[in-house]
């Protein structure tokens, strides 16, 4: 029988993390540090897990800890936010070429300048070209259920996975969730078997060369190959999770798309105020939708331009800037997702949330208002928004 | 048993010939004498910091290690070491890994003076059961001779160059060796290239068999970055030993010792005449220099000397 509980976001994660039992784990408790690791040390401290813990120095030494256990055959983990996430920069492209399947739990924290602990992706998305697969969950039980299939499709990628949550909002919101039995997490997660590992008997391993001009091009190339074949393997995985839970996963969650007129992609919890305000405006008759992005890397390309374009406008949200003068990073790269296809809808974007701002059910009618305008004026205007900043110049 | 070179060179190489590193350098001597001290049946992996050594042992597809290997980056061999020796303890504990293995990192002295010396620092507090072995040349050789906290004071270097306001270094070399005994960890050491390697076999015999965490420091000097010819790499680290410029000792748990007193101690002006990046302190008017440079050393090997009592 599945548990029902009451947790928080990272309790949820260092639960999971129990029921697995990872080989490693590596942690530093950066500004804004989640609480995953001291919930997980308990566990160790109780007997429940025998994971060897690592207190490391700083989240750079963190990366390295679990990039050496992943690369003498332990599954690792650690976990970051914000700050952490970003001194781990140089070590995450590494781990990604060494094609270490490491797995992070990635508490979303705004980064600093000035200094925030709140939530917004700044932190990942800043991570997003470093050849991690990212998963993000708008819930508590999401998150969980992320977990789960983080390493089964981590390790058959041989590509380290961010498991990303909102920060406060559900790393520290608690909430009902519904919890796996342990031997039905151990079956499904598996035992970590890899091909090749620097303590195998067998023969001796050479990891994280000099890549010379005549090889460096060809190792990113498989890479990226690595990512684009992950996109079989996660949707494999969610079929598997759904067998044993019925909690249905994909690359996306489409909400009352079927009908729409107009709609928005967001990602995280703000789909669940997304979700009341589409509620809402469908009961005053308006055919609005949502699309949630659970998966960013691999970023599903045709199948989410597809989900777009059953619509005439669609609002894409980003909970980062990324200062490019042209929109944040989930904006291009849904919007360029776009180009292809000869019935697209228009695209606007919408920059909200930076550093813990609130987005409530009223902004998203905003948003919504916004698009119908557009479809009934069919002119997008300008592209780039704010929604949530209090000055009316900066809109 | 005695130690014999000639029965120590007859065991089969850990870090085989065929590597990029120049003749004269002092790294590769390093680490064939650390690896070297490896028991023949027992398994190592070797971690090595970004440096001279990693690009040029293991350049893509071809490594120079027998043994297991793995570079991460520049500032964190500590750490990736700590990784793969918890790893380890971890599989061990679980019935995964049945061999037994020793785990030894590498880095210069930059990746381990400066850059890596936060990693370096959390890895013997920590006390994970490995190595940490620095072949210092002082400075940067790799990027381009630039000074590191290593290099000595009055050394040319890329970015401390001698000129007629500058004297080269201004600042003297971080005594980093006294700073990782300040860890209170169970074995230190510093050591050279000297006679038949006696002295860098029975430290790396030591750091490697000791439990917990060891370091050692070992002088290796670079023919580019110190301007000597490659014949003379022996002769240069006979007279650092011997000007007591680079004293050869050891701390075992907490008790200092000096594992060799020169007979006569030679001027520091022997060791620095031997080699380029000093020569401007042998021109006229710079006596001053040469001097100073015999006064710190007269000061660290007194203090040393006391420390060792």
């Amino acid at each position: 029988m599945a548990v029902k509980d009451r947790l928080s976001g990272n309790e949820a994660v260092a639960v999971a993390m129990k029921q697995i039992n990872p080989d490693v784990m590596g942690a530093f408790p950066i500004t804004p540090s989640t609480e995953i690791p001291q919930y997980f040390s308990g566990y160790i401290a109780n007997g429940e897990v025998d994971t060897e813990f690592i207190a490391v120095e700083s989240e750079h030494s963190a990366m390295s800890t679990v990039m050496g256990a992943s690369a003498a055959g332990a599954r690792a983990v650690t976990a970051t936010s914000s700050a952490g996430l970003a001194f781990m920069w140089e070590l995450l492209y590494v781990a990604a070429s060494s094609r270490l399947p490491i797995t992070m739990a990635v508490v979303n924290r705004a980064l600093t300048g000035p200094i925030n602990i709140n939530n917004d992706h700044s932190d990942s998305m800043g991570a997003r070209d470093s050849g991690w697969l990212q998963i993000y969950a708008e819930t508590n039980q999401e998150v969980y259920d992320n977990m789960i299939q983080a390493m089964p499709i981590s390790e058959a990628c041989r590509l380290p996975i961010m498991i990303c949550q909102d920060g406060f909002i559900t790393s520290h919101g608690v909430s009902n969730i519904e919890l796996i039995e342990d031997e039905k997490v151990k079956e499904f997660v598996g035992e970590y078997e890899p091909e090749n590992y620097l303590l195998k008997h067998e023969n001796p391993l050479a990891v994280g060369p000099y890549g010379i001009s005549p090889y460096y091009m060809e190792i990113k190339r498989k890479q990226a190959q690595a990512m684009k074949d992950s996109m079989p393997v996660i949707m494999d995985t969610a079929k598997r999770f759904e067998e044993m839970t019925g909690r249905k996963y994909g690359f996306f969650e489409e909400y009352m798309m079927d009908d729409a007129e107009v709609a928005l992609v967001c990602i995280g919890s703000s789909a669940g105020t997304g979700k009341e305000a589409v509620d809402r405006l469908r009961a005053e008759g308006k055919k609005v939708g949502l699309i949630k992005l659970r998966v960013f890397r691999p970023f599903p390309r045709i199948p989410l331009a597809e989900a777009m374009c059953k619509v005439k406008a669609v609002a894409i949200m980003d909970k980062a800037e990324s200062f490019s003068n042209s929109g944040g990073p989930l904006f291009n790269e849904a919007r360029n997702s776009l180009y292809d296809l000869e019935n697209k809808p228009y695209a606007v974007n919408y920059i909200y949330g930076l550093g813990g701002r609130d987005i409530t059910v009223e902004d998203f009618y905003d948003i919504y208002q916004d698009l119908f305008v557009i479809y009934d004026n069919d002119d997008p205007g300008d592209v780039y928004r704010y929604i949530g900043v209090r000055d009316s110049r900066f809109r | 048993m005695t130690y014999s070179l000639k029965k120590e060179v007859e065991k089969k190489e850990r870090l085989a010939g065929g590597h990029k590193l120049c003749a004269g350098c002092g790294a590769g001597v390093a680490v064939r004498g650390v690896l070297r001290a490896l028991e023949p049946e027992d398994k190592a992996v070797v971690t090595n910091a970004t440096s001279c050594l990693e690009v040029s042992t293991f350049m893509y597809p071809y490594t120079a290690y027998e043994d297991s290997y793995i570079h991460t980056a520049f500032a964190n061999a500590a750490a990736t070491c700590s990784g793969v020796e918890t790893a380890y303890r971890a599989l061990k504990k679980r019935g995964k890994v049945k061999d037994n293995f020793k785990f030894i990192a590498f880095g210069g002295d930059g990746g381990t003076y400066d850059i890596g010396i936060q990693s370096l620092s959390g890895a013997m507090e920590r006390g994970h059961d490995m190595v940490y072995v620095c072949y210092d040349n002082e400075a940067y050789m790799n990027t381009g001779i630039q000074r590191s906290s290593s290099t000595p004071r009055f050394a040319d270097a890329t970015t401390s160059p001698t000129g007629s306001c500058s004297p080269g270094k201004i600042q003297n070399k971080k005594d980093l060796t006294a700073i990782i005994a300040a860890h209170n960890i169970p074995y230190v050491a510093q050591t050279t290239f000297t006679r038949d390697f006696k002295d860098l076999h029975e430290k790396s015999h030591k750091a490697i068999y000791t439990e917990g965490p060891a370091f050692l420091n070992i002088l290796s000097p670079c023919p580019r970055g110190w301007i000597y010819d490659a014949a003379d790499l022996a002769e240069i680290c006979r007279l650092a030993v011997d000007t007591c410029v680079w004293p050869l000792y050891e701390i075992e748990h907490g008790t200092w010792r000096l594992t060799y007193e020169p007979k006569k101690k030679l001027p520091v002006a022997d060791f620095l005449s031997k080699q380029g990046r000093f020569k401007h302190m042998f021109a006229k008017g710079n006596e001053w220099m040469i001097e100073e440079a015999q006064n710190y050393v007269d000061e660290q090997w007194e203090k040393l000397r006391k420390r060792c009592e």
